[in-house]
């Protein structure tokens, strides 16, 4: 990045202040990164013209009044946020042609932080998937082997801050959408408590789950960004009035809790990189402690039920007849729905719609909806009396590093079951930080820190620490691997 | 022998509520604009935009409920009633299926001749409104008008207790004026602000189980609701009669031709998926909140109509028309409060002034003669300075005009001719003029005396003070 592309969000910010480097250089070498990288096709569109517009504004600011909060920072959108005046897709046919007409609440607050948006990245299409495969635009590719997938649903976000295409961007996480494609790409990422990071103009997957949040390359950054998206807004009624992300006053040594339901699950070259990770974690003088967590089993499908139950009627609107994809010449209304729709989803958020629509009809819905909202309350109860003894949870973030593009396609639920470590803390509405800890087979590999609610702090604090001792987010991806793989 | 029917019938009230913006977005709730023009990205489903509850609208159901004694859920939630069409533009609406914010509660409706019943409800539920298509502006294709999308409504929901047309039309009535004196709904019937839905259904009488029931969509007059229903059982009666069945359905009540039709074809039962909505949280209803709508509650319909029946001595049809309308009842109570009878005050509200509004196409809140002139005029009439028949004129011309009353009392010349000189001189002309009936009259036929009081009249131009003319002709007759 004018000079180091992985230079981290802090590093930059002292370069900005001291007036080594300037917000439109930065703006420009991202962009430059962008097209040069753009094998891993992990933007959706870029905006060159404002990005610039608003890079010479940050400079001034600069100039003015010192580097302060995010200005002059360049980064990227997951393209799920509504950003006035700019395409916004959610990768999907359906909104292709879609131009937002508004700012999300995370947008708005990130233009006022002064931070630099210069595109929006790839993602499953309506954040529906693991693995970036699912867009309109096809596969995000992995920097770190271009035959993998770089997770999902916050691909796209994930793998440019990977290859060091922006220092940092948003991502949304409903059942695991920024930790994964993090652990996959070896970059930092936090879901934060829901409620922490409005929902405003983020295009909704499923709203009782949905959670704005940061990646970067460290946990120090994510601090910074967290720091500007966070806050009660008065757009959302979910969206928690707290105090912002403070200094935990919580004394060390901390106590952490190893839940056997996660670790017992992994296989031999994950264990031993998650072991070494434990025992490193243990180094840096915290108290580990056994800790359960029994409805573990039940939760992949009680996200399944519920997410895919509200996905079903958060996506009602797109009808073809206010905005987005509309078949053309229909016959009548019901044509007008049933070919918009069939032309405008794909194939796996058809398959989340119509599961979705099942579970919450006449006869269906107390065996589904309803025990599945049960299922959910016992896992959060189960976090609550853990934490009742520990002050965080250590697991692993997937069960395996990145996988083959095109594999688990057969059988959707091989795909679903990648996120059994992920959905129980988004069933439980809790902050869970993923960073690298190190590799599998020349892949990276993540760790997941999950607390109380709101007790983001003490889980970046504890990340920064581990990042002091360790290098593992410091790894870069092998040069660029040559020429792309045609998608 | 042919069976005796009877039918049984409930409401669904939309109330429209008089918030200052939408239940759910802060766009405006008016009627009017150019379409679209008062709809805002919530209200038009853009994506990733999210619902906010208004907390007046919540204020006013809880207002609704207190005042109909119903149980006010401490904790209520929202529901998504999911279904597919145009002018809904999220796919679903916003509503309240299993925690309504009230439940229970009931309503008195006037019956006619003082007597009255109670009528029990089921609920009362907030939802938004949907906008509407537009198919006639564009040819061949239809348009959406989305300024109607959100507005808050609060459905009001009876138990199926109303055994006629008419007590329909008078529970209707009375939510009506409940409303209104609630604050809560303008009460304007002619653009939505109530809408009803009514549910019927016949049965031989005396017989326990319930018939198959009708829906008819959208009545939005008390008289349409009559007969609305009143066709409805007719044509049940016709069906069942004939060896049919009666088919539950949904239909509409066409007025011109006074029929219901049915409005889709065979109803298959749909499912509209209902689930809490997970963009807002469960409501809370505080005890500040509950005590604050209760010490806000205004005299109620029922307890006001007592109130005039007690200490004015008014009659039943005039409480009940003065207390229907708390705009009419405030300017009654103006008008009473100059001094002035109350019943004579009754009068004059519900007879001149009404014709008026009527006329007119006015609301009561929007009387252009101030109370106090009215009470002056009223006055003058007691005082003997005007005749009823005069004092209309005079309140004609300060409803035009403005004005106060004396003024136009003196300018106008109506001012009652009150001294006896002249008024004996005019009597003795009016004998005089017609000996033949003055001789009938002392032969017995008194009932004369009215021919030459209306002569006196004539020659006074409708001034004379009747009640001195009565004397002085009656003494002029006799004692001659």
């Amino acid at each position: 990045m004018a000079g180091d592309a992985f230079a981290t969000l802090s590093e930059l910010r002292t370069e900005l202040a001291a007036r080594r480097v300037g917000a439109v250089e930065l703006a420009e070498a991202c962009l430059d990164r962008i097209a040069a990288e753009a094998h891993l096709n992990a933007f959706v569109s870029t905006c060159p013209e404002r990005a610039l517009a608003r890079a010479k504004a940050a400079d001034r600011r600069i100039a003015k009044e010192g580097q302060t909060a995010l200005v002059g920072l360049p980064f990227a959108h997951k393209d799920i946020f509504c950003v006035q005046g700019l395409p916004t897709t959610c990768a999907s046919n359906m909104l292709a042609n879609f131009v937002a007409p508004y700012d999300a609440t995370v947008a708005a607050r990130m233009d006022a932080a002064g931070a630099v948006l210069v595109g929006k990245t790839n993602m499953d299409e309506f954040a529906m998937g693991s693995s970036s495969q699912t867009g309109h635009l096809g596969s995000v590719r992995n920097p770190w082997d271009t035959g993998r997938v770089a997770g999902g649903s916050s691909g796209g976000s994930a793998a440019a801050v990977a290859a060091g295409l922006v220092p940092g961007a948003t991502g949304t996480d409903t059942g695991g959408s920024i930790r994964q494609p993090a652990a996959f790409c070896g970059i930092s990422g936090l879901k934060p408590t829901y409620g922490r990071v409005s929902r405003y103009g983020m295009i909704a997957f499923a709203s009782s789950l949905d959670q704005g949040g940061p990646m970067a390359r460290t946990a120090e950054d994510l601090r910074l960004l967290l720091a500007c998206m966070e806050g009660r807004d008065p757009r959302d009624s979910t969206s928690a009035e707290v105090p912002p992300t403070a200094r935990d006053a919580k004394p060390r040594p901390l106590r952490i809790g190893i839940p056997g339901e996660y670790w017992d699950a992994l296989g031999t070259d994950m264990g031993t990189a998650l072991d070494a990770a434990r025992r490193a974690i243990e180094g840096l003088g915290h108290q580990l402690a056994a800790v359960s967590l029994p409805h573990t089993r039940a939760a992949v499908a009680s996200y399944y039920v519920v997410s895919s139950a509200e996905a079903s009627t958060n996506l009602s609107r797109y009808d073809g007849v206010r905005y987005g994809h509309r078949a053309s010449a229909p016959k009548d209304l019901e044509d007008l729905y049933r070919r918009s729709r069939s032309e405008g989803f794909g194939d796996e958020v058809k398959r989340r719609i119509l599961t979705g629509a099942y579970t919450l009809s006449v006869g269906y819905y107390d065996a589904y909806y309803q025990k599945a909202q049960r299922v959910r309350r016992l896992i959060r109860q189960d976090f609550l009396d853990a934490f009742a003894s520990v002050d965080a949870i250590l697991g692993p973030v997937t069960p395996t590093p990145a996988f083959e593009q095109g594999t688990m396609q057969a059988d959707p639920t091989d795909m679903y079951r990648q996120d059994a470590f992920t959905v129980p803390a988004s069933l439980a509405g809790l902050p869970a930080l993923s960073v690298p800890c190190g590799q599998v087979e020349g892949l990276p590999v993540g760790m997941q820190l999950i607390g109380p609610h709101f007790a983001e702090d003490r889980l970046l604090a504890l990340g920064e620490a581990w990042q002091r001792e360790t290098d593992w987010h410091m790894l870069r991806p092998r040069e660029s691997r040559a020429a792309p793989e045609a998608t | 022998m042919s069976t005796e029917w009877e039918s049984v019938i409930g409401l669904e009230v939309h109330v429209q509520l008089a918030t200052e913006s939408k239940i759910f977005s802060d766009a405006p709730v008016a009627a009017g604009g150019d379409p679209n023009s008062r709809a805002c990205g919530v209200d038009l489903g853009l994506p990733g935009v999210l619902p906010v509850l208004n907390e007046s609208a919540l204020g006013m159901a809880v207002t609704f409920g207190l005042a109909v004694d119903g149980k006010i859920a401490r904790e209520c939630r929202f529901d998504r009633k999911n279904y597919f069409y145009p002018d809904l533009p999220k796919g679903y609406q916003i509503s309240q299926l299993a925690e309504p914010v009230v439940s229970g509660g009931n309503l008195d409706i006037d019956l006619g001749d003082g007597r009255s019943r109670r009528i029990h409800l089921t609920r009362a539920h907030l939802e938004e409104d949907a906008g509407k298509s537009v198919h006639d502006a564009y040819a061949g294709l239809s348009g959406i008008d989305l300024n109607r999308a959100g507005t808050p409504l609060l459905e009001v929901v009876s138990e199926p207790e109303l055994k006629s047309p008419e007590e329909a039309a008078q529970y209707f009535r009375a939510l009506h004026s409940l409303v209104r004196a609630l604050g809560i709904c303008d009460g304007n019937l002619n653009e939505g602000s109530m809408r009803c839905d009514a549910n019927i259904s016949i049965r031989p009488k005396g017989c326990e189980e319930l018939g198959e029931r009708t829906e008819i969509k959208n009545i939005n007059s008390f008289r349409f609701v009559e007969r609305a229903l009143a066709f409805e059982i007719e044509r049940q009666i016709g069906v069942v009669e004939a060896g049919g069945e009666v088919v539950r359905e949904t239909r509409l009540y066409d007025a011109e031709r006074d029929e219901t039709r049915p409005m889709r074809g065979k109803e298959t039962s749909e499912d509209y998926r209902y689930f809490p909505d997970p963009d807002l949280l469960p409501v809370v209803v505080t005890d500040a909140m509950l005590a604050e709508a209760r010490a806000r509650l205004p005299e109620l319909p029922a307890a006001k109509r007592e109130r005039y029946a007690r200490d004015f001595a008014l009659d039943d049809y005039a409480c009940s028309r003065l207390t229907g309308d708390p705009d009419l009842a405030r300017y009654f109570e103006a008008v009473t409060a100059t001094g002035v009878e109350p019943r004579q005050a009754a009068n004059w509200v519900l007879g001149e002034v009404s014709a008026a509004l009527n006329r007119d196409e006015r609301d009561a809140h929007d009387i252009p003669v101030p109370a106090e002139e009215l009470g002056i005029l009223i006055a003058r009439i007691d005082e003997g300075v005007i005749s009823g028949a005069a004092a209309r004129t005079v309140l004609a011309t300060l409803w035009q005009e403005g004005g106060d009353a004396d003024a136009h009392i003196a300018a106008s010349g109506l001012a009652q001719l009150n001294d006896d000189d002249e008024l004996s001189r005019l009597a003795q002309e009016a004998v005089e003029r017609n000996p033949n009936q003055a001789e009938q009259y002392r032969a017995g036929k008194t009932k004369l005396l009215g021919f030459f009081v209306g002569q006196v009249m004539q020659a006074s131009q409708g001034k004379a003070n009747p009640r001195q003319v009565n004397e002085l002709l009656r003494e002029l007759l006799t004692g001659a």
